[in-house]
C-alpha cells in the first residue's frame, strides 16, 4: 500500500510542478503551437483566435489566464461549466499552444477615442443599456452581463454590436416560446436544454424545467431583443459608449 | 461429487477460447468487449424488459479518481467485474455492490502522446489472465485473482507518438491488440501475442513497406508517417478463423497532397488469419481520406439471407456516414448507402468506391462538408439484435469546416496538416436508429439534442440502451424506439452500455461522466 501512497504523491507533484514561465517560446514552438492550435483549438476560438463558440483569444489581456502558469492550467484542465474541454496534449505541446496564444494578444488593437464618462451617462441614461445588462452592481438580466466585457471583446465588435445586434447572437442566447400540454404559455431566455428536457428563465426572472412531453409547441428564436444603436444615437455618442464598454474589465 | 464440483468451479474460473466461442450460452457473463466474438453488443438477458425498465435504478456506483474521459466496457466473469480507468489502470469490482477488490496501477511517464485524451476502453481476458494495453504501449498480463502482473511486454517505443487504448481481443492462445497515434505520423499495426508469454506471434503493418504490395498507394516515402492505427477492438469469426479489424485515417489528416494516392491501408476493414497475421483481404471505404474520417468502427458479423442467397456478412456504419454491407468470407462490396447528412460523395460504385463530388477537400480558406470531422458514427459500438433483426446506430448529424494547412513532420510531435471547426449557426444533432441490416433501411429513429458520444446495447428484453452528452442514459422499446426509461448521471456519457447477471439480478453498467453505473430493477 505504501508504494502505491507513493506513486500518488509523486504524480501530485508533477502536477504541480508546473513552471511559472513558459519554458517553449522559440520561434519553432509558436508555429509548432499554431499547427496544435488550427487543429485542437480553432474549432472554436477560430483560426486566428478571433473567437466563436469559444472565447476570442486575440485580446490583450486572458481573464482566466494572465499569467503563463494559469493559461498552462486553462488548455491542460478546460474551464469548469464552461464548453471549455481538458487538453489532449502533452506538457510540450500545451506549452506551445500557449505561446502561440500569447501572439494572438498583440494583434494591433483599434484605438479607442471615446469619452468613457460620457460613455457610462449614455449606456446608464438615453440609451437605456442598463434596462438589460448587468454591470457590477447595476443593471437588467435579459442580456448577457457586460462587466467585463472589454477584457473579452475588442472595441471594433463592440461598435458592431451596437449597430447591428443581430448579427452575432451568442450561441447561448435563445428566446423560446412554450405551450404546455395543459395549456399554460412561457416565454423566455432559454438556459439549457438535452434530449429530454428544457430550462428557461421568464420575463420576471422565474426559472422552469419542463419535460420535453409536457410540451406541446415549442419556438425559439435565435433573434435578439436589442435594438440597434445606429441613428438613436449620433456617432460621437457611440464612440463614448464603446469606450465605457471598453473600460469595463471586470474589476473595481 | 464434492471432488468433482471443486474441479468444475476451478475450470468454471478459467476463461478459454471455449467460452469466448460460446459467449451466449452463458448470458450471466460478458466476456468480450463486444459481448460476443461478433461484435453484436446484445445481452441474451431479459429479466429487464420492456415492462419493468421503467422501474430500473442504480443498485451502485463506482467513482473513478480521474477528471479523463471514463470509456471503458466492463468485463463480467462469474461475479466479478474488470474494469479499465484513465490513463491505463485496472480494477477489479465485486460485481454485486461495486466494492473494489483488487487494482492495478501504472505510472506514466510524463511524455505520453494523446490526441484525445487519456482513455482506455477496456480489458480482455484469457485462461486466468486479464490483459490491458497502456498509454506507454506496453501489453500487461494480470492474475485475475489478485491484479499481479505476470508479464509486461513493451509494444513499442511510446515517445514516438504512439499508445494504446484499445481493449484487446483474446482469441485462441493469443491476444490481439491494435495501436493508436494516428495524429502523430506513427506507421500503424496489428499485433498478436502469445496469451502465456507475452512473445510476439505476429505483426500486420497497415502500411505497406518497400516492395509490399499496396506501398505504391504512397507517394515519395510518404508511407513512413502513413497512420493507418488500429485502435477500436475489431470481431473475429471462427469459421472463416480471420479476424477482422478496422483501420484509422492516413496521417496527415487533412493535407493529402505529401501523400498522393490511395494510402492503402487507411480508413479499411482488414481480414487477418488469425493464426499467421497475414492479410486474406482488405475493403478500402474512403480512399485518400482528407477528412480524418477512420474507419475504426465496430465490425458485425451476422449470417444472414442477402438478395436471396445466404451469406456470411460483415455490417459496418462507417465515420463517413455510409453504411456499407461486405462479404466477410471474400471482402466483396454488396451494399453502401448514406445514414447520415454527406456532402462529400455523390455515391459509391459498383466496387463500393466513393465517387467524390468536386471541391469537398479542405483549403486555407476553409471547405464546409458533411459529416463532422467526429463523424456519423466513431468509435461508438453498434448493436445488433438477433431477436428484432435490427441493427441499433448511435447516430451523429453534423458537418465542419475543413481547414488545409502545412505538414511538417517531426518524430513524436502532432502532424495534422489542418485543422477544422465548426459551422457557426448550423445545429448538431444525434439520433438513435433502428436499421434493416441487409438493406439499410431505418426502421424507427429517436431523436437527441446533441451528438452522442457513445454507442448502445440491445437486449432481448427488446431493449436499446443509449446515452447522451448531457449526461443521461435511457432505455428505448427495440422494436418501436419507443422511450421507456432514463436517468441523468451527471456528465458527458462516453462509454458503451453492457450487461450481466449478479446472483439473481440482472444488471445493465455504463460509464457516465467520471463514475460507473450499474443498474438494477428493484
Amino acid at each position: 500500500m505504501i508504494w502505491w501512497a507513493a506513486i500518488a504523491l509523486f504524480q501530485q507533484t508533477i502536477a504541480l510542478d508546473i513552471p511559472s514561465k513558459n519554458p517553449n517560446t522559440s520561434e519553432a514552438d509558436v508555429a509548432a503551437g499554431k499547427k496544435l492550435f488550427n487543429g485542437r483549438c480553432a474549432g472554436c476560438h477560430g483560426p486566428a483566435g478571433e473567437g466563436g463558440k469559444g472565447a476570442n483569444l486575440a485580446v490583450p489581456r486572458l481573464t482566466r489566464a494572465q499569467e503563463d502558469r494559469a493559461l498552462y492550467r486553462v488548455i491542460r484542465y478546460g474551464v469548469p461549466d464552461t464548453e471549455m474541454p481538458a487538453s489532449l496534449m502533452d506538457a510540450h505541446e500545451i506549452w506551445q499552444v500557449a505561446a502561440f496564444v500569447r501572439t494572438l494578444g498583440r494583434v494591433q488593437s483599434v484605438a479607442v477615442t471615446g469619452d468613457a464618462a460620457n460613455g457610462a451617462s449614455l449606456f446608464k441614461g438615453k440609451g437605456g443599456c442598463i434596462g438589460c445588462h448587468t454591470v457590477g452592481l447595476e443593471g437588467g438580466r435579459s442580456g448577457p452581463a457586460l462587466s467585463g466585457v472589454g477584457a473579452r471583446r475588442g472595441a471594433q465588435h463592440l461598435r458592431a454590436k451596437l449597430l447591428d445586434p443581430s448579427a452575432s447572437v451568442p450561441e447561448n442566447f435563445r428566446m423560446v416560446h412554450i405551450t404546455t400540454r395543459d395549456g399554460k404559455t412561457i416565454r423566455g431566455q432559454q438556459l439549457n436544454e438535452d434530449t429530454f428536457s428544457i430550462q428557461l428563465r421568464d420575463g420576471a426572472d422565474r426559472f422552469h424545467s419542463l419535460w420535453r412531453e409536457d410540451i406541446a409547441a415549442i419556438t425559439s428564436e435565435r433573434k435578439t431583443p436589442m435594438p440597434s444603436y445606429k441613428g438613436r444615437l449620433s456617432d460621437s455618442e457611440i464612440d463614448d459608449v464603446v469606450a465605457y464598454m471598453a473600460s469595463l474589465r471586470g474589476d473595481q | 461429487m464434492r471432488l468433482l464440483l471443486l474441479c468444475a468451479l476451478t475450470l468454471g474460473a478459467q476463461v478459454t477460447h471455449e467460452r469466448l466461442l460460446k459467449a451466449e450460452s452463458e448470458p450471466h457473463n460478458w466476456l468480450t468487449y463486444s459481448g460476443n466474438f461478433a461484435g453484436h453488443r446484445y445481452s441474451p438477458l431479459h429479466q429487464i424488459n420492456t415492462s419493468n425498465v421503467a422501474k430500473l435504478k442504480p443498485a451502485w456506483v463506482y467513482q473513478t479518481n480521474s477528471l479523463q474521459k471514463f470509456e471503458t466496457t466492463p468485463i463480467v466473469v462469474d461475479g466479478v467485474m474488470y474494469i479499465t480507468e484513465s490513463p491505463s489502470h485496472v480494477t477489479a469490482l465485486d460485481t454485486k455492490t461495486g466494492r473494489t477488490l483488487w487494482r492495478y496501477r501504472r505510472p506514466m511517464p510524463d511524455d505520453i502522446k494523446v490526441c484525445c485524451g487519456q482513455v482506455n476502453r477496456g480489458v480482455a481476458i484469457l485462461g486466468d489472465l486479464v490483459y490491458v494495453g497502456t498509454l506507454d504501449s506496453h501489453l500487461i498480463a494480470l492474475d485475475a485473482k489478485t491484479g499481479a502482473v505476470r508479464w509486461d511486454t513493451n509494444v513499442i517505443d511510446y515517445r514516438a507518438g504512439y499508445s494504446i487504448t484499445v481493449a484487446p481481443l483474446a482469441l485462441k492462445d493469443k491476444i490481439v491488440v491494435g495501436i493508436a497515434g494516428g495524429e502523430y505520423g506513427i506507421r500503424g499495426f496489428l499485433d498478436a501475442y502469445d496469451a502465456k508469454t507475452g512473445k510476439r506471434a505476429w505483426r500486420f503493418y497497415t502500411v505497406p513497406g518497400p516492395g509490399e504490395k499496396g506501398n505504391e498507394t504512397w507517394a515519395n516515402d510518404s508511407w513512413k508517417r502513413g497512420a493507418a492505427a488500429t485502435w477500436v477492438t475489431g470481431a473475429y469469426d471462427p469459421d472463416t478463423n480471420l479476424v477482422y479489424w478496422g483501420t484509422g485515417n492516413p496521417g496527415p489528416d487533412w493535407n493529402g497532397d505529401v501523400r498522393k494516392g490511395d494510402n492503402l491501408y487507411s480508413d479499411c476493414m482488414l481480414a487477418i488469419d488469425a493464426d499467421t497475421g497475414k492479410l486474406k483481404w482488405y475493403f478500402q471505404f474512403t480512399p485518400h481520406d482528407v477528412h480524418d474520417w477512420d474507419a475504426t468502427e465496430v465490425p458485425v458479423l451476422i449470417d444472414a439471407e442477402f438478395r436471396g442467397a445466404k451469406r456470411k456478412l460483415l455490417l459496418f456504419p462507417n465515420r463517413n456516414a455510409f453504411y456499407y454491407v461486405l462479404d466477410r468470407v471474400t471482402g466483396q462490396f454488396l451494399l453502401g448507402k448514406p445514414y447520415a447528412k454527406q456532402t462529400w460523395a455523390k455515391g459509391l460504385d459498383d466496387n463500393g468506391r466513393p465517387m467524390r463530388n468536386e471541391n469537398t477537400a479542405p483549403t486555407v480558406q476553409g471547405t464546409v462538408v458533411f459529416p463532422s470531422v467526429g463523424g456519423a458514427n466513431n468509435w461508438y459500438s453498434p448493436s445488433y439484435s438477433p431477436q428484432n433483426q435490427l441493427l441499433y446506430i448511435a447516430v451523429r448529424e453534423a458537418g465542419h469546416i475543413y481547414y488545409f494547412g502545412e505538414a511538417e513532420f517531426k518524430e513524436g510531435e502532432q502532424y495534422n496538416g489542418g485543422g477544422f471547426r465548426s459551422i457557426p449557426g448550423e445545429p448538431e444533432w444525434g439520433a438513435i436508429r433502428a436499421y434493416n441490416p441487409t438493406t439499410g433501411e431505418a426502421k424507427w429513429e429517436f431523436k437527441m439534442s446533441s451528438l452522442p458520444f457513445s454507442g448502445v446495447l440491445s437486449t432481448a428484453g427488446n431493449l436499446v440502451f443509449g446515452t447522451t452528452g448531457e449526461g443521461q442514459v435511457f432505455a428505448l422499446q427495440g422494436d418501436t424506439g419507443r422511450l421507456l426509461w432514463r436517468f441523468q448521471g451527471g456528465g458527458t456519457a462516453r462509454g458503451n452500455a453492457m450487461s450481466y447477471m449478479s446472483g439473481d439480478k440482472q444488471h445493465v453498467a455504463v460509464t457516465i461522466g467520471n463514475s460507473l453505473y450499474s443498474f438494477v430493477v428493484e
